[in-house]
This record gives structure tokens, C-alpha cells and sequence, in this order.
């Protein structure tokens, strides 16, 4: 697959999740907080200019429930 | 006598319009019974091929559909954990794939599968055997409640019947579970089985990749087994013979009727006919809920026309889910009944997933609210928030079911949402539920 044919998309883990919220301050854009302190996301693909920021938003998550998914 | 491993399909011919297909009225049968009546388990003794003459293509030929619920095309599901357990094999030697049967039915108000298990329990083991040997097991579980005793004792005399004939190829463990609604969920009853937790888990990795013990793992409910033990003897052509295709379904017809209990029906029989099978209501009716708790409400004038399958059940506001019928009678509140099932659901939380264990308990107070105390516009509309807050946003359906059969009481029931708003609730929430609610009143089914 060539890098540019699959989109990324956002997931969390509601599993693993618990609700530290970085990813809620590092990408507002996308998401943003349920009345709990839970991520919810923008349904739909990351658009590509939002990828770096979406990329910083999983590592920074500290129990690793933030994925960045690709559909090639 | 030697009853297992008579090659190919027995292909005896039988009538195919004629129900009921899987509990004989003379059930349960033993094994050599069941075996007279039924013809050997036609092992195809072809692990390899998924080909032409397979009993994977002859499913997926037939279209049998999971009925545990989520209606997933089981011949797909099939050839998913076939392909990978190929996948996992050649490096060492072969690891084999596993089978569990879900027979551990916590729906309140269904009590299919454990008929079935009860009445047909050789038709069963005879689904297991052949869907362990179709995609390669080595290992195959049969997971039923732990509250029925007699019935685990039927299993176990059953299993070990067949053990004594030399039928089980693929040894079957029985196993019991606990109450919990989640607990019966495909990746609950894995993490049961691996040591784990029993809660349902987050997917990817699917089951059919990686479920117990890593092995590619199908699971499949008991009824679908029950049909696939037919379609493998009968075939894909006799199976869709009756129901448009469909086959036939095991539903429990409950609530306001005169004989409520299990009936097996052509897929797309009318409402109202299997209604009328159930003895017709024993009062004023009111409404059906469809598909379990999961499900739908439908109003009674609405309803009796519509087929009983998963399409039309859904383009009239329901599903079929489990197999679940049941009917409210005019004297009962729609909201109060809603509100017992979404408190006791929320209740069932395995705690995991935040916007599930924050969320449905937010959702029951809301309904209660609009069920029994003050129905005003600010509790309707923090009520249907919560719809959409909560709906696809756990490990498992609990969350989605739990919004689906709220937000169509909000929909069906928008009259006595008007009523309760204007003069407070209805005197009709008194009256004793209807729907089953372990812990309320009324009680288990």
C-alpha cells in the first residue's frame, strides 16, 4: 500500500481509557470531553494536517487507549 | 453399534415445510434415538477444504444467520477462524482452533436456548462436533448458566453418552457461568475461559484471530448449531425452503399471553399469528416488545402485521435480536416498564468503560424520572442526550442495546412522555411489571 492511499482514523479503548484527558487538550479539534472527563471523537477521517497533533495525542497517552487506525 | 463417522452426508430426504425442525415433541430423544431420527453426524472428513461440498460453503449457501443476537452470517464467521487457524499452523505443529457454544442466555426474557439445550441437547452436540471438525478444533466448550442444574445434568449425561459411542472427536468441556447480563458476551466467555476477568474486551484482536488460549476461536450461539447440525444432513436448499430463505427461529413469546413460551416458526410469520400460536393476549393489549432488551417496541395495532425477522422487525422500530417476543397490555405504563429494564441494564455494567458505567446509570435515573416522578422537557432532553452519548462507546453492545430500547420507548411512547409531563405519572406505573426484571418485582421470567 503506498502511504497515501489508507486514511487514519482515531479510536480509543473505552477499556483501557480513564479519562486523564490529554488527548482532549492536545487535539481539540477532534475531540473533546462527554460530561465525564471521556474523550469523544469527531467521527471521520484525520484530516492530514491534524495528523502530527493526532500522532502527539497517542504517545501522550498515558495508558495507551488513544489509536490512530489506518483503513489501506 | 458405531453411530459416528458414516462419510459423507446421510442426505435422507425430509420434509421441509414441516416445524418444528429442531425440538421434537417427543424430545428429548437419546443418543441412539436421536441417531434413528436424525441420521449419523455426517462428518465430511475433509478439515482442509473449504470448497465446493464443504460444510462451510453448504452454510454459507444456506445464509444461516447467528441467533444470539447480532444475526453475524455464521458461514462467514466460519471460514474467518478456519482461514486463520491455517494461518497459525504450519510453523509448529498444528495448534488447532476452538469452538465455544453460547448457550449461557442472560436475556430475562428469552429462555430459547435453554429449552433447546433441555429438549434437543443431541442436536447441539451434533453442531458442535461438526463445526469443530469444519474449521479445525481441537477443543470445544459448551457455556450454559450456572442457576439450572437439571440442565447441566442433562448435558453432562448427553456429553458423556456420546463420549461412551466414540462420537466426540473434538472433546467437549461443559462449562457454567455466572448471572451477569455481559457475562455471556463472545469476549466475556473467552476471558472466562483464559483465566481472565469474564468481561467483555476490547476488539480488535477478534475472536476469530485470537480468542482462547490465542487460538482462532469461533463462537457460536446454541440454536445456530442446532440448524447447522441440519443444514449439514439436510442441506443449504432444504434449510431455506421455509421462511423466504431464511429457515426457521426459536422465539420466546412472553409477557399478557395465555401460554407464553418457546415456539419455533418460519422466519417472517406475521406478529400476529405467533401471537395467536401464544394463545392471543389474556387482556387489552398495549404494545410487543421485540428482540429482548436490546430491542424495539412496537404499538399492538402496529405490530400484527409485521413479519417476524430481523428486515421488517427493524423497519418497524424493532429488531429480533434473541428471539424475543413479548406482549404489554394496556394496563401497564410503557415508560415504567422501560424504566425497570434500562435500571436493572445499567446495573449490569461490568464497570470497565466509563462513558457505560457513568452513562446508563445517568440514562435509568433520567427514565425513572420520566417514568415516576417529574417528566418535565429538561429530563426528556437530558434523556435523549444521553442517547447518543453513550450509544457504540463501550467494549461491548451493553451501552448501544441499553440506548436502541430507551430511544424507542421515547419514540413509541411520546403520548403518556406528554401525559406524565402535564399531571405526573400515569396510576398505570403501579401496576406490577410485565417485562421481567431480576430483582424487581414480577422477577425472572
Amino acid at each position: 500500500m503506498s502511504r497515501r492511499s489508507g486514511r487514519s482514523g482515531l479510536r480509543v479503548n473505552p477499556v483501557a481509557c480513564e479519562a486523564h484527558g490529554i488527548c482532549i487538550e492536545l487535539l481539540p479539534e477532534l475531540i473533546r470531553s462527554d460530561p465525564w472527563g471521556y474523550p469523544l471523537i469527531r467521527p471521520g477521517p484525520v484530516p492530514e494536517q491534524l495528523l502530527p497533533l493526532a500522532k502527539k495525542a497517542v504517545a501522550a497517552c498515558p495508558t495507551l487507549a488513544l489509536l490512530l487506525t489506518r483503513d489501506d | 453399534m458405531s453411530v459416528a463417522g458414516m462419510g459423507t452426508a446421510a442426505g435422507q430426504a425430509r420434509p421441509a415445510g414441516r416445524l418444528p425442525r429442531l425440538i421434537a415433541p417427543d424430545g428429548p430423544l437419546e443418543l441412539a434415538e436421536h441417531i434413528d431420527r436424525y441420521g449419523p453426524v455426517p462428518f465430511r472428513d475433509a478439515l482442509a477444504d473449504f470448497g465446493d461440498g464443504s460444510l462451510i460453503s453448504e452454510v454459507e449457501a444456506a445464509d444461516l444467520r447467528g441467533r444470539g443476537g447480532a444475526g453475524f452470517p455464521a458461514g462467514r464467521k466460519m471460514r474467518a477462524v478456519a482461514r486463520a487457524g491455517r494461518r497459525a499452523g504450519p510453523l509448529r505443529s498444528p495448534v488447532g482452533t476452538a469452538v465455544i457454544a453460547n448457550g449461557a442466555e442472560s436475556e430475562p426474557a428469552s429462555i430459547k436456548d435453554r429449552t433447546l439445550l433441555a429438549r434437543a441437547p443431541h442436536l447441539v452436540l451434533d453442531g458442535i462436533a461438526l463445526a469443530s471438525e469444519a474449521v479445525g478444533a481441537s477443543r470445544a466448550y459448551l457455556c450454559v448458566h450456572d442457576s439450572d442444574d437439571q440442565l447441566t445434568g442433562t448435558l453432562s449425561a448427553a456429553i458423556s453418552a456420546r463420549d461412551r459411542a466414540g462420537m466426540n472427536r473434538v472433546p467437549i468441556q461443559l462449562l457454567t457461568i455466572g448471572g451477569s447480563y455481559v457475562a455471556s458476551q463472545e469476549t466475556a466467555l473467552i476471558s472466562m475461559i483464559n483465566g481472565g476477568g469474564g468481561k467483555p474486551a476490547f476488539v480488535p484482536p477478534r475472536p476469530s484471530d485470537k480468542g482462547v488460549r490465542g487460538r482462532p476461536t469461533l463462537v457460536q450461539n446454541v440454536e445456530t448449531l442446532a440448524h447447522l447440525a441440519l443444514i449439514a444432513r439436510y442441506g443449504a436448499e432444504w434449510f431455506g425452503a421455509l421462511g423466504a430463505g431464511a429457515g426457521s427461529a426459536l422465539v420466546t413469546v412472553g409477557g399478557t399471553v395465555h401460554r407464553p413460551g418457546v415456539y419455533e416458526i418460519a422466519v417472517g410469520t406475521p406478529v400476529g399469528e405467533l401471537l395467536r400460536q401464544a394463545g392471543g393476549p389474556t387482556e387489552a393489549p398495549q404494545a410487543i416488545l421485540a428482540g429482548g432488551y436490546f430491542g424495539g417496541w412496537i404499538r399492538y395495532s402496529d405490530a400484527l402485521d409485521v413479519p417476524v425477522s430481523d428486515p421488517a422487525l427493524r423497519a418497524a422500530g424493532a429488531s429480533l435480536g434473541p428471539g424475543i417476543v413479548m406482549l404489554v397490555p394496556a394496563s401497564a405504563c410503557g415508560l415504567a416498564e422501560t424504566a425497570r429494564v434500562v435500571g436493572y441494564l445499567a446495573e449490569q455494567s461490568a464497570g470497565q468503560c466509563g462513558p457505560c458505567f457513568n452513562g446508563l446509570p445517568a440514562l435509568a435515573d433520567a427514565f425513572w424520572q420520566l417514568a415516576f416522578g417529574r417528566a418535565d422537557r429538561a429530563t426528556h432532553g437530558w434523556a435523549s442526550q444521553l442517547l447518543t452519548l453513550v450509544a457504540g462507546r463501550g467494549a461491548c453492545h451493553l451501552p448501544d442495546g441499553t440506548a436502541a430500547l430507551a430511544a424507542s420507548a421515547l419514540r413509541v411512547f411520546g403520548d403518556e412522555l406528554y401525559q406524565h409531563a402535564a399531571a405526573g405519572p400515569c396510576p398505570r406505573v403501579r401496576r406490577p411489571g410485565v417485562l421481567p426484571v431480576p430483582g424487581y418485582p414480577g422477577g425472572r421470567a
